[in-house]
């Protein structure tokens, strides 16, 4: 493999984690607030093909994606709603809605199968774009792909750095405290939830719009990446930079089993595309198995050099979720 | 007295109000598919005697009907145990996976023995029940000793249950030449659980799934175990102050229902496809978890609604080529009904409460 040829290849990473990106990041800011919308993978399916269908339609990828927008942010509301002010189970509305969703998207994107669509242009960054090696990475890509480069540092300076942030981090954490410090804790979660299912609603059109432009049905290849977002979402720790690494990495993975696929003809394709899913449960296992009492236990026996250098290593890795995820909020 | 009586009013009053919001659940579904239809031009009578006429039309279509009756209730039983002890058992799709892969396995490597077909049958069912327990074990184990929710530790284990499916269907017990999609070489009609003459349906399988309703029926009402099973479910800790070993109980559910799902992947290799397939589980691991929502975890109930889910997913069948739809809208009602279930369930909760307040002495109602 040449020079160019592994640039050109990993620059194709970065623009195929954008979807990914989305989704996790959207999902990030909703559990921030306490929140899980775990209808993730059916959204990104309804958004691709809600957004494909608008964008052919009126010829407009702007309208492709605000689509995208507005039905993640649909679903979200669904979500918000029925937990929120209907106090039922997160995980069973999020997960009828990821089936829901999906074999919506299936039904009502059958007369869209396999049409040849508009699709987002890369735009080379004046300037930028010729310098070496840097140019080729980051700066010849697609407007969506340089706004998921944006949106990992906006989520993380909102989250970490501003005011309105910490008040998020709050009512995620301890949402009485933020109610005693006058958050409206209960809205803030509708608008958060709605947010970030606006976002998650990118990563479709980010898809069937660019990445892997039109529309396929079932054989989209898109069914399960809502599944791996969410498990990203914790490996990141609920920290959008984090998960930026996740998103890349699991990208990264699929592409090296693309790499790979020419080189070890006697692996069946299939088995290196969803070669990455095991690599999530066992660094899913790394990012929580810190907190399980045997492990503390066991640690306790080993010499002192040794421990400590394996508390240091698990506690780096671990990351525990908001307080009150998935708690309602009553606030008398 | 005062009190009491006005107790009494609001207790009447739960038990008729509750089916009647049931009842508009349901419309409220039938309504939203019927809308989507409209949506897209098709006529919505027609398609839904369409769907009426591909479940129950002839025979063949009922005993189609009961073909993915007999793992959906598995499935559904099965994830019922899991839901009892608090737990999301999402891997449900690939212990039914892992118990499709064992039997395979196991029918390969006898087929060419001199042991009686039956017992080949039989030895080839055990193991599958034994892939699906293993498969709910590790999601058990990342559980309890790894802290890794069972969500997520289900849903990794779903997708590497599919690798292994399709790495052995490419790979190692590939078709004579390529391997394909299509999946692995069928077994001979002898190592095939036997089916009624002219019909899919094996009275056998059907046979194996009622049981199984009835068998979790009575041990989650009557016995100590499921008792123990539901404290664990409802709250954690207290059940755990009271003695009862909780981490125990939970891997304990976690191996039955694998058991129940696993037996479903392995009806799916010895009564339906007669060799592996990439997509083996035919789904019926989530829908067993939809129509346990459904059915507000009351296995009696798994019985007539995994009927419906089952007529409905066979009655679509016809309707890409009928009416040139798309079968999924099988899976939309689906998921509508269960959806419009939870939201008017949330809503009849929401409204009692405001009742209730305006009479403390009410009875406080419950839910899982």
């Amino acid at each position: 493999m040449t020079n160019e040829q592994l640039l050109l290849g990993l620059a194709s990473v970065l623009a195929a984690a954008a979807p990914v990106l989305f989704a996790v990041i959207g999902e990030t800011i909703s559990e921030r607030a306490g929140v899980i919308n775990l209808s993730m993978n059916g959204t990104i399916l309804l958004t691709a093909m809600g957004s494909f269908a608008v964008a052919l339609r009126t010829n407009s990828l702007w309208l492709g994606f605000l689509t995208g927008m507005a039905i993640g942010a649909l679903v979200a509301l669904i979500v918000a709603f029925s937990s929120i002010t209907l106090k039922q189970s997160q995980v069973a509305v999020g997960f009828v809605l990821a089936l829901l969703c999906r074999d919506l998207a299936y039904f009502l994107g059958n007369p869209y199968m396999n049409i040849p669509g508009p699709r987002l242009l890369a735009v080379p960054i004046p300037g930028l774009a010729q310098l070496p090696y840097v140019g080729t990475l980051f700066f010849n890509h697609t407007v969506i792909t340089y706004l998921s480069f944006v949106m990992i540092f906006l989520a993380w300076a909102w989250i970490f750095k501003t005011r309105p942030g910490l008040m998020l981090q709050g009512i995620g954490e301890r949402p009485a405290a933020a109610f005693v410090r006058g958050a409206n804790v209960n809205r803030m979660r509708y608008l958060y939830t709605v947010i970030g299912g606006a976002i998650i609603g990118l990563a479709g059109p980010a898809y069937s719009l660019s990445v892997k432009a039109g529309w396929a049905g079932t054989i989209s290849g898109l069914d399960g990446i809502g599944w791996i977002a969410l498990s990203i979402t914790i490996f990141g720790g609920w920290n959008p930079l984090r998960a930026a690494f996740g998103s890349y990495l699991f990208a990264f993975l699929q592409w090296l089993g693309l790499v790979l696929q020419a080189r070890l003809p006697n692996i069946p394709s299939q088995v290196l595309q969803v070669a990455p899913f095991p690599l999530m449960i066992l660094t899913l296992l790394l990012v929580n198995i810190g907190d399980a009492e045997w492990v503390a236990r066991t640690l306790a026996l080993l010499p002192t050099g040794l421990r400590r250098l394996a508390v240091r290593f698990l506690r780096a890795l671990r990351a525990s979720p908001p307080a009150a995820l998935g708690v309602p909020f009553e606030s008398e | 007295m005062e009190g009491s009586k006005g107790a009494k009013l609001t207790a009447k009053t739960i038990k008729w109000i509750s089916p009647l919001f049931q009842a508009a659940a349901f419309l409220l579904a039938l309504s939203f598919t019927t809308l989507i239809l409209l949506a897209v031009g098709a006529p919505p009578g027609q398609a839904y005697l369409n769907i009426l006429k591909g479940a129950f039309g002839n025979t063949n279509s009922i005993a189609n009907v009961l073909v993915v009756w007999a793992p959906l209730l598995l499935t559904t039983v099965g994830v019922l145990i899991t839901f009892s002890a608090g737990l999301w058992n999402i891997g449900v799709e690939g212990q039914v996976t892992l118990g499709a892969i064992f039997t395979t396995w196991v029918l390969r490597l006898l087929q060419e023995s001199a042991l009686p077909p039956w017992l080949i049958i039989l030895l080839a069912m055990l193991a599958g029940m034994l892939g699906g327990a293993l498969w709910a074990a590790l999601a058990g184990a990342l559980k309890t000793f790894g802290g890794v929710n069972e969500i997520f530790g289900g849903l990794g284990l779903n997708f590497v249950a599919t690798a292994l499916t399709l790495w052995l269907i490419f790979g190692p017990w590939k078709r004579p030449g390529t391997g394909s999609m299509s999946g692995t070489l069928p077994f001979p009609e002898t190592l095939w659980l036997p089916t009624l003459s002219g019909l899919r349906l094996s009275p056998w399988a059907l046979g194996l799934a009622l049981l199984a309703v009835v068998v979790v029926y009575l041990m989650l009402r009557g016995t100590r175990f499921g008792l123990r099973l539901k404290a664990v479910g409802k709250n954690m800790r207290a059940a755990y102050l009271l003695g009862v070993p909780t981490w125990q109980h939970m891997m304990a559910s976690f191996l039955l229902c694998g058991l129940l799902a696993g037996l479903a992947g392995a009806l799916q290799v010895t009564a339906v496809y007669h060799r592996l397939i990439p997509s083996i589980s035919s789904g019926y691991g989530f829908l067993g978890l939809l129509v346990a929502m459904l059915v507000n975890y009351q296995a009696v109930w798994a019985v007539p609604v995994a009927l419906f889910f089952a007529a409905l997913n066979i009655g679509s069948i016809q309707l890409p080529i009928v009416l040139r739809l798309d079968s999924s809208l099988a899976g939309v009602l689906q998921g509508l009904l269960v959806l419009s279930v939870l939201l008017v369930e949330g809503a009849r909760q929401q409204i009692m409460k405001r009742l209730r307040l305006s009479d403390e002495s009410a009875p406080v109602e419950e839910r899982p």
